[in-house]
């Protein structure tokens, strides 16, 4: 069998694998370390809640019919950077990792005939998934958060607004994700295999 | 054919006729050639010279053996024929394309279909089942899922691993872990399975079963197979034997030219050779200053 193949002195070009075939060998990297892309998850989780959590007690002050004094408001735009900066560590941080602990496997993707389009391709689906269910989760547990320690001013809560900052932190969580994913992934696709296949973290 | 090879074709042709019809026999028997290959690796201001010209023929559906002390450039050279890491200089031909040639699609094809690895460090994906490790390469292939579980099974049952299909490589044992991946280098049936010791992290015993299953591959099926070993008994199976020392080729012999030498008192051996003969060409340069002198002196 092995000595027909041979007989071709041709090269061909390696097929570029449809982005559902990606998506598939992604959503199974994660499944299959479940573990771990809980972790990775978590970061994205955290910073999330953090910073949702801050545009939603601010919600909650107006709800409450508390105008806010110069003070309180300088105090509140510090929190909201904080939590922002919270974020793009955790997420970058935790996304970082995950990435760089995998610079053999990605080696030895390329060994077996990877493109080094698909190993990106790979890790911007991976990480746009934690990025996304990370922030989806986040976001919900800072507004249930807020709410629950709030309970009597529900009923004036903008819920509007409330939907909107959910909106920007799931975007500002997956974007994060992914852009912490991005350049290490492409660094590890561009390397020799060898010198990824060496590569110790 | 490549444009070099032709050129050197053609350049045959120029001078003897007949040396180009066996040039163009040569061409053809050959599945790997290389050509004056080198490698430097720079750590700062260091340069070390891994390799220092290789020049190697491999026939196609040969069993060749490379043997060499530590660090004298095997890894290296493995690198280069399976278009893992670029020479500094010179020419890898497969199939008479030169590989430096190839666009990085291409290179993926390569490694892809022609090429199955088999490391000493086994480098499976540890989260991944047998089955799902042998059936990477297939994916990446582009084949069907049906194809790949059922082509995946098989392999898995050649390499006697029927009924380990699901378990990861944390649960199977060093020669097990091999064997499947034995069964991954030939899930898109390459024409050449590199193996860069691939007995090395294996006991005796189980590193003999590998060394059998190899040369039952290469015998059955006809794959060529480049091993780079220590192992005494793996060299006596192949084909032929190429001694690298210090990053060149010192020899290519058949295996019984070894006799019942081991590699490493062959190596004393062929060092000693080496030394002997570098000695003599001391003695002749310092009898010719003498003579010079004597003449010189004379006159
Ligand atoms: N990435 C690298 N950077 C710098 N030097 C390297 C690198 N890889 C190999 N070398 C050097 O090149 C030389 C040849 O190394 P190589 O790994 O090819 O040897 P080897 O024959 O495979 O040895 P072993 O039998 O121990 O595996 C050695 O001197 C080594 O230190
Ligand atoms: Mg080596």
């Amino acid at each position: 069998m092995a000595a027909m193949t041979s007989g071709t002195a041709r090269v061909e070009r390696q097929i570029s694998l449809p982005f559902k075939q990606a998506f598939r060998i992604a959503l199974r990297n994660i499944t299959i370390r479940v573990g771990r892309a809980m972790i990775t998850g978590a970061g994205t989780m955290l910073g999330i809640a953090f910073l949702m959590s801050v545009f939603a007690s601010n919600l909650m002050l107006t709800a409450r019919g508390v105008e806010p004094s110069p003070a309180q408001a300088q105090k509140a735009a510090w929190l909201v950077a904080m939590s922002l900066l919270v974020s793009f560590v955790g997420i970058t941080n935790s996304m970082l990792m995950s990435v760089t602990e995998r610079y053999k496997e990605i080696g030895t993707f390329k060994c077996l005939g990877a493109l080094d389009n698909f190993i990106v391709k790979m890790f911007l689906i991976e990480s746009g998934l934690l990025g996304f269910f990370g922030s989806l989760i986040g976001s919900i547990v800072g507004l249930l958060f807020v709410i629950v320690t709030n309970l009597g001013f529900v009923g004036a809560f903008n819920w509007a607004l409330a939907l909107l900052y959910m909106l920007a932190c799931i975007v500002l969580g997956t974007l994060l994700s992914v852009g912490a994913a991005l350049p290490p992934a492409i660094r590890a696709a561009k390397m020799q295999a060898v010198d990824a296949m060496r590569t110790e973290v | 054919m490549s444009s070099i090879a032709t050129a050197e074709v053609q350049n045959g042709a120029a001078t003897t006729p007949a040396v180009s019809n066996a040039d163009d026999y040569r061409a053809s028997e050959h599945i790997v050639r290389v050509r004056g290959v080198k490698r430097v690796y720079k750590i700062g201001e260091v340069q070390v010279h891994a390799l220092r010209g290789i020049d190697l023929d491999i026939k196609r559906g040969e069993f060749m053996a490379i043997m060499g002390p530590s660090g004298s450039g095997k890894s290296t050279l493995f690198n280069m024929v399976g278009g893992l890491d670029k020479p500094s200089d010179g020419t890898v031909f497969i199939d008479e394309v030169d590989i430096a040639q190839l666009d990085a699609g291409e290179l993926a094809w390569l490694r892809c279909r022609k090429i199955g690895y088999i490391f000493q460090t086994f480098n499976l994906i540890p989260v991944m089942t047998a089955l799902e490790n042998v059936t990477l390469p297939m994916i990446f292939a582009g084949a069907g899922v049906d194809e790949q579980m059922e082509k995946g099974k098989r392999l898995l049952e050649t390499v006697g691993l029927g009924d380990r299909l699901h378990n990861k490589p944390g649960q199977l044992s060093g020669g097990q872990q091999q064997r499947v991946a034995i069964a991954r280098a030939l899930a898109n049936d390459p024409a050449i399975i590199l193996a860069d010791e691939p007995t090395g992290n294996l006991d005796q015993k189980v590193g003999e079963e590998i060394i059998q299953m190899l040369k039952r591959l290469n015998k059955e099926s006809g794959v060529t197979i480049i091993t780079a070993t220590h192992d005494d008994k793996m060299y006596k199976r192949a084909d032929r034997v190429s001694i690298v020392i210090d990053g060149e080729i010192q020899a290519v012999v058949p295996p019984e030219q070894l006799g019942d030498n081991t590699v490493d008192g062959f190596l004393a051996q062929l060092k000693e050779e080496k030394d002997a003969a570098a000695i003599r060409d001391l003695e002749t340069a310092a009898e010719v200053t003498a003579t010079n002198a004597a003449i010189t002196g004379e006159g």
